[in-house]
């Protein structure tokens, strides 16, 4: 087990340092930060000036290695644009993105479990019908059109919730949640249920698929021949062998998430980390990119990490070998 | 004695597109308290349709379409499923064939002991714990307490099985069905398990119904046997009646067709009563045809020489060396095998005979030792075009027909795939005429060419191995298991192919089997196999009637008592 998770972390420190190489340099493609900077009035030497004041002109790998040692120390270097700290920006925005996350990732596999369930139990049944039949929704539609879609309904059309922002924030040390004001709430639901919908429907279909192979082996047989309940069977025994490869899919998922919620948060105008990359490449903010990149590659990690481990809490037979 | 269960005129059928299949065509037996049937068949027999259909578990679309099943004076084939959940386990025990897949991997045997404990005697949990270690105790676990802790990967095969028997017998029931309870487990665990079942039979006064093809097993357990063919009972008997007697004429062929260990005959018996099973093989003037062309020119001499040989496998990885754990499946072996010889290869589950024939056909590299073949070895590496050209005179037949064919392909690209590949034929009118006399050498009718390996049985399929393996006109074939997922009439059949092709083309084959009879009809010389060594090498007939080592004896023990059933 400790060389096991000793591996993945060697594993991790690698990937990391490939994504953030690759990420950097590829901003050098993006365009010239200069150009956004300063007004279309400046003067030659203004520009050359900006250009050594930043550091533009070294080759890209004097560049690199500045930017790592600094990020090494948590200083990610200021915004080309707003002219703040990085790290801070970031920690502001990041509380938002998270709960966004944290929002539909509960949604996706709470209700993409329980349907998962319902459908490869009673497959046949005209409800499980229709939960697949709407299904293919969910994973076909892209996301920005859901949004506008249930911000149609239930924002102009029914008036019932707020169609942007996030509201009703408070400070919690340090920390601004949302999640403790009835505004807060009604301003998370959709753009949390718009950035589940496909992952549920991901979760969906593959804990039905999941289900329906576990329920023909001969463990599920011999625990209906020693006259076990139904709920017993469904939950006791198939629903956590289904786990392994779902776990999986959460894992990747989550990460999907965050990375679907640069679309989710500009339609919603929500105010996370999303947002700000977004307009962070309208501006060629490079230390936004590469702090958001590498932010999302380390989110990544840490959840694969995280599945590893939970490989070894679900099925025993990976924990063969270890004490 | 009143009857336990008593089956009446029972029907099964299954809905097709093509219409109603009758799986079970009005089946009556009866079983006693403290009385084991047998119920014996080929595969699609019927023979586990009738026990589902007790425990009112068939498979969908399977319903029961006729008759009456009446256990303890009710009757139970028209209850609901919730009184029939009420029964299952807590009045019908149920053992299944396969211990690896029967207990959930995910969940510790002493939770799903209790957790069946609770659900049929509505005890308390902590009870539960008592009682689940006792029920160990009786299926012959030792030390069960802290084993209740355990996840099932953390059992052998027959404790496992054990394990399954212990489940059964949680409700306390009056009537167990084994289903093939020891087809997937080596002979010596499978007498450990018969004589299990039959003393908890006799000590609990159960009624116990053994469905299984093996007749060896119904002589070993049970009181009195039905035999089953075509979803029809066709005789039904005290089990020395039935075995020494036998009154139909599918009985008799069934019984003929179990190979002998007791002594040598020139071909298997074939069960001729079932239909179609035997389709004539002719071999005509294979010398001067394609496939006896290109041989080397040797006739006797060593085929197949190994020295030393020894491969381990890592079972635990770890970071510093002396943690890391290796299994020595194979441990410092040496055998020749001559020319034109059938050499067996004997020994359990675990022995490391399936692995030494894949060291032999190169799809392992050894640790340490040499193999060679035809006087060229093959594990230098320098001449290693040489080397793959030899390996083309050796091929393999798998055990399982069902998973060594590709099933995305139909039967002439499968043989053909081997002769283009090799382009050993002229051009493609050659292949397709070899082709089609390769697949009638196996016996099977041209028009199978065209089709794809699900339309064909088990026995259908492993013709089309063999046929593939000839495609790359081999002088040695490695034979792995070949007939053991088979019926005994199937394997009758496919085991006078094997003869008959060896003699034809004066094959050199390496036959691997844990069945001792099939060994002795097939072998010139057998090796006998244990823990990765080899104990003893000898002629075949030497072997069975006169072992040295105490392995070799062991094993000719256990065979099934052939002399309660010679005719």
């Amino acid at each position: 087990m400790f060389y096991f998770i000793l591996n993945r972390l060697a594993q991790a420190i690698l990937v990391m340092a490939v994504v953030s190489a690759i990420s950097f340099s590829l901003f050098n493609f993006v365009g010239d930060p200069v150009n956004n900077m300063v007004g279309q009035d400046a003067t030659r030497e203004q520009r050359i000036e900006i250009r050594q004041q930043l550091g533009l002109d070294d080759p890209i790998l004097v560049q690199y290695q500045r930017f790592m040692v600094n990020v090494a120390q948590g200083d990610f270097g200021l915004s080309y644009r707003i002219k703040q700290p990085v790290s801070q920006l970031i920690l502001e925005k990041l509380p938002a993105t998270l709960e966004l996350v944290f929002a539909s990732a509960v949604i996706a596999v709470f209700i993409g479990i329980v349907l998962g369930v319902f459908t490869g139990i009673r497959r046949h049944s005209w409800v499980s019908k229709l939960i697949m039949s709407v299904s293919l929704i969910g994973v076909s539609l892209p996301t920005f059109i859901i949004g506008i879609g249930l911000i149609y309904l239930f924002a102009v059309y029914l008036r019932w919730l707020p169609s942007s922002g996030r509201a009703g924030v408070i400070e919690l040390g340090g920390w601004k949640t949302s999640l403790l004001t009835v505004d807060g709430w009604r301003s998370i639901i959709l753009p949390a249920v718009t950035l589940s919908l496909f992952q549920l429907t991901m979760i969906l279909r593959l804990v039905r698929a999941e289900m329906l192979e576990v329920m023909r082996s001969d463990y599920i047989k011999f625990a209906r021949a020693r006259g076990l309940a139904n709920r017993a069977i469904h939950f006791g025994h198939a629903l956590r062998n289904t786990l392994v490869p779902v776990i999986t899919i959460i894992g990747l998922n989550i990460g999907g998430l965050i990375a679907y919620s640069v679309i989710t948060e500009t339609v919603f105008q929500w105010p996370g980390t999303g947002l700000m990359f977004i307009q962070a490449v309208d501006f060629v903010d490079v230390p936004i990119m590469a702090a958001y990149l590498i932010f999302v590659a380390l989110l990544f990690v840490v959840i694969n990490l995280i599945v590893d481990i939970l490989y070894f809490v679900v099925d025993p037979r990976i924990r063969r070998g270890g004490s | 004695m009143t009857n336990l269960l008593e089956i009446n005129n029972l029907s099964v059928d299954f809905p097709s597109r093509r219409g109603q299949v009758a799986a079970v065509n009005k089946v009556s037996i009866e079983v006693a308290k403290g009385e084991v049937l047998g119920l014996v068949g080929e595969s699609g027999a019927g023979k586990s349709t009738v026990g589902n259909s007790i425990i009112n578990l068939l498979e969908p679309p399977g319903y029961i379409s006729g008759g009456e099943i009446i256990f303890n004076g009710n009757r139970i084939d028209q209850l609901s499923n919730e009184e029939m959940r009420k029964i299952r386990g807590a009045k019908i025990g149920t053992i299944f064939q396969d211990p690896q897949t029967s207990l959930n991997p995910l969940m510790t045997i002493g939770k799903q002991l209790s957790e069946t404990l609770i659900e049929t005697l509505k005890i308390s949990g902590s009870s539960a714990r008592e009682k689940s270690i006792e029920l160990l105790d009786s299926v012959g676990i030792p030390n069960p307490e802290p084993r209740l802790d355990a996840y099932p990967h953390q059992f052998s095969g027959g404790m496992r099985q054990r394990v399954v028997i212990a489940l059964a017998l949680a409700g306390d029931p009056d009537l167990i069905i084994a289903d093939e309870p020891t087809t997937a487990l080596d002979v010596s665990i499978q007498k450990q398990i018969l004589d299990l079942i039959k003393s908890l039979c006799k000590q609990r006064n159960l009624g116990v119904i053994i469905v299984t093809h093996d007749i060896g097993v119904i002589a070993e357990i049970a009181d009195r046997v039905a035999v089953m063919y075509n979803g029809q009972l066709v005789e039904q008997g005290k089990v020395e009646q039935v075995l020494q007697k036998p009154k139909h004429d599918y009985t008799k062929s069934l019984i003929s067709a179990v190979p002998s260990g007791d002594q040598k005959l020139h071909r298997f018996t074939v069960v001729d009563y079932i239909d179609g099973s035997e389709e004539k093989v002719t071999l005509e003037n294979v010398s001067e045809h394609w496939l006896s062309k290109n041989k080397s020119s040797e006739t006797h001499g060593t085929a197949v020489s190994v020295k030393n040989l020894s491969i381990e496998f890592a079972i635990r990885q770890a970071l510093f060396r002396k943690n890391r754990i290796s299994l020595k499946a194979v441990d410092d072996v040496s055998i020749e095998i001559q020319t034109g010889e059938s050499f067996g290869l004997v020994g359990e589950s675990g022995s490391g005979k399936s692995t030494l024939a894949r060291l032999i056909a190169g799809l392992y590299t050894p640790k340490s030792g040499d193999i060679t073949i035809f006087g060229h070895n093959v594990l230098q590496k320098t001449q290693k075009t040489k080397t793959s050209l030899i390996r083309r005179k050796m091929q393999m037949i798998f055990q399982d027909p069902y998973s060594s064919l590709n099933s995305r392909m139909t039967v002439e690209d499968i043989i053909s795939e081997p002769i283009r590949f090799h382009g050993s034929t002229e051009n493609s009118s050659e292949t397709l005429k070899v082709v089609r006399d390769l697949i009638s050498f196996v016996g099977m009718p041209s028009t199978s060419l065209k089709k794809y390996p699900h339309e064909f049985s088990g026995g259908q399929r492993q013709r089309i191995s063999i046929a593939r393996a000839l495609a790359s006109r081999p002088e040695i074939l490695i034979c792995d298991e070949p007939t053991s997922a088979l019926d005994v009439s199937v394997q009758a059949n496919i085991l006078n192919l094997l003869k008959d092709l060896q003699e034809e083309l004066s094959l050199t084959m390496l036959f691997i089997s844990h069945d001792l009879p099939v060994i002795r009809q097939m072998c010139d010389r057998v090796a006998v196999m244990q823990n990765g060594k080899i104990c003893e090498i000898a002629e075949t007939d030497k072997l069975f009637d006169h072992p040295e080592h105490d392995y070799s004896k062991h094993l000719l023990g256990l065979m099934p008592r052939m002399d309660l059933f010679r005719l």
